[in-house]
């Protein structure tokens, strides 16, 4: 695959968080938006810069929102996904639409599985229900 | 573990995790292929492959010399591919190699992984070719006079792994354990492997 000396050879504010050669990833889902991106520009033939020009682009607009805001926490896979979002949205091969109705219906699973985590049984009448 | 306390609706992990299914569903992306980058990038790179290497060179006489005669072979052997033109470069009692890139930060990811930050540094780029001695003693590495220091620029074209030395009171410890010895930094030149005593 052509693209992962691409990505390792990305530096300054683009440059993957690494420790002694290894990736770092803080969470699961670090690892997995990361395979995402990697693996759609590869599967797509697209020039890895398609995508570097936007994280480089998302990290700048967080760190001018946040330029004044000492407690704001960055977290670079955070925007590396916004990257990933606008690259796909840009290319026409998800609609925003598609990608909203996506998110709700993976955002009401999770508020479901946490219900059942956290209490016996469903609340009566459950307010999220359809 | 850093949580980012980002569970709500719209947060990063579930828009992540909603791209991910929608990108499969319109059979855009392959669950495996997404899979085998992240295998990938885990296991197939990264300073532990340079470490078997150099371990194996360690207790096999014959290997280090075809190492040495022809590296992208040799490590080809030990199942590693590095894509590029490689060439290995043996620290003796009397030479000591180190690696930089003077121009961008040209390197064998495949055996070493990532670079470390500093190895893109302008200064380290600069310095290292014009004083070597002192910028491997600011890292930690004192040279005696007597050794020579060969400083090898990598290029898109050739990659340079360094075997270093051995370290003493080593004889009785296995390939296996040897390999915990050899660090990214050591097979970069800018440090020893690590004795026993200290790993």
């Amino acid at each position: 695959m052509t693209v992962e000396p691409a990505v390792a050879a990305m530096t300054g504010v683009s440059a993957v968080p690494r420790s002694n050669g290894e990736l770092v990833f803080e969470e699961p889902w670090h690892a997995r938006v990361f395979g995402l991106a990697v693996a759609l520009v590869g599967e797509r033939e697209l020039a890895w810069e398609e995508f570097q020009g936007r994280l480089v682009d998302e990290i700048g607009r967080w760190q001018e929102a946040h330029a004044t805001d000492p407690n704001a926490e960055y977290h670079y896979y955070e925007r590396w996904a916004c990257a990933l979002e606008r690259l796909v949205l840009d290319l026409y091969l998800v609609s925003a639409d598609e990608l909203e109705a996506a998110i709700r219906s993976v955002g009401i699973d999770d508020a479901h599985e946490h219900l059942h985590e956290h209490r016996r049984s469903p609340p009566a009448g459950g307010g999220n229900e359809r | 573990v850093t949580h980012t306390g980002d569970s709500s609706v719209d947060g990063p992990e579930i828009r992540s995790r909603a791209l991910e299914s929608l990108l499969y569903e319109k059979g855009l992306l392959d669950p495996d292929a997404v899979d085998a980058v992240i295998g990938s990038f885990e296991r197939g790179y990264g300073p532990l492959n340079g470490a078997r290497v150099i371990a194996h060179a360690w207790t096999d006489p014959a290997y280090r010399r075809r190492l040495l005669d022809d590296a992208p072979a040799a490590v080809a052997e030990l199942g590693f591919r590095e894509g590029e033109q490689l060439v290995a470069l043996a620290n003796t009692a009397d030479v000591h190699n180190v690696v930089v890139c003077t121009l961008c930060s040209c390197y064998p990811w495949t055996m070493l992984g990532l670079p470390p930050r500093w190895y893109k540094d302008p200064s380290y780029r600069s310095r290292v070719v014009i004083e070597p001695r002192s910028v491997l003693a600011e890292l930690g590495l004192e040279l005696g006079e007597d050794v020579e220091v060969r400083v090898w620029d990598s290029n898109s074209e050739l990659r340079y792994l360094v075997v270093p030395e051995r370290p003493q009171g080593t004889d009785e410890m296995t390939e296996e354990e040897l390999v915990g010895l050899v660090s990214r930094d050591s097979m970069i030149g800018v440090a020893r492997a690590s004795s026993p005593v200290d790993a």
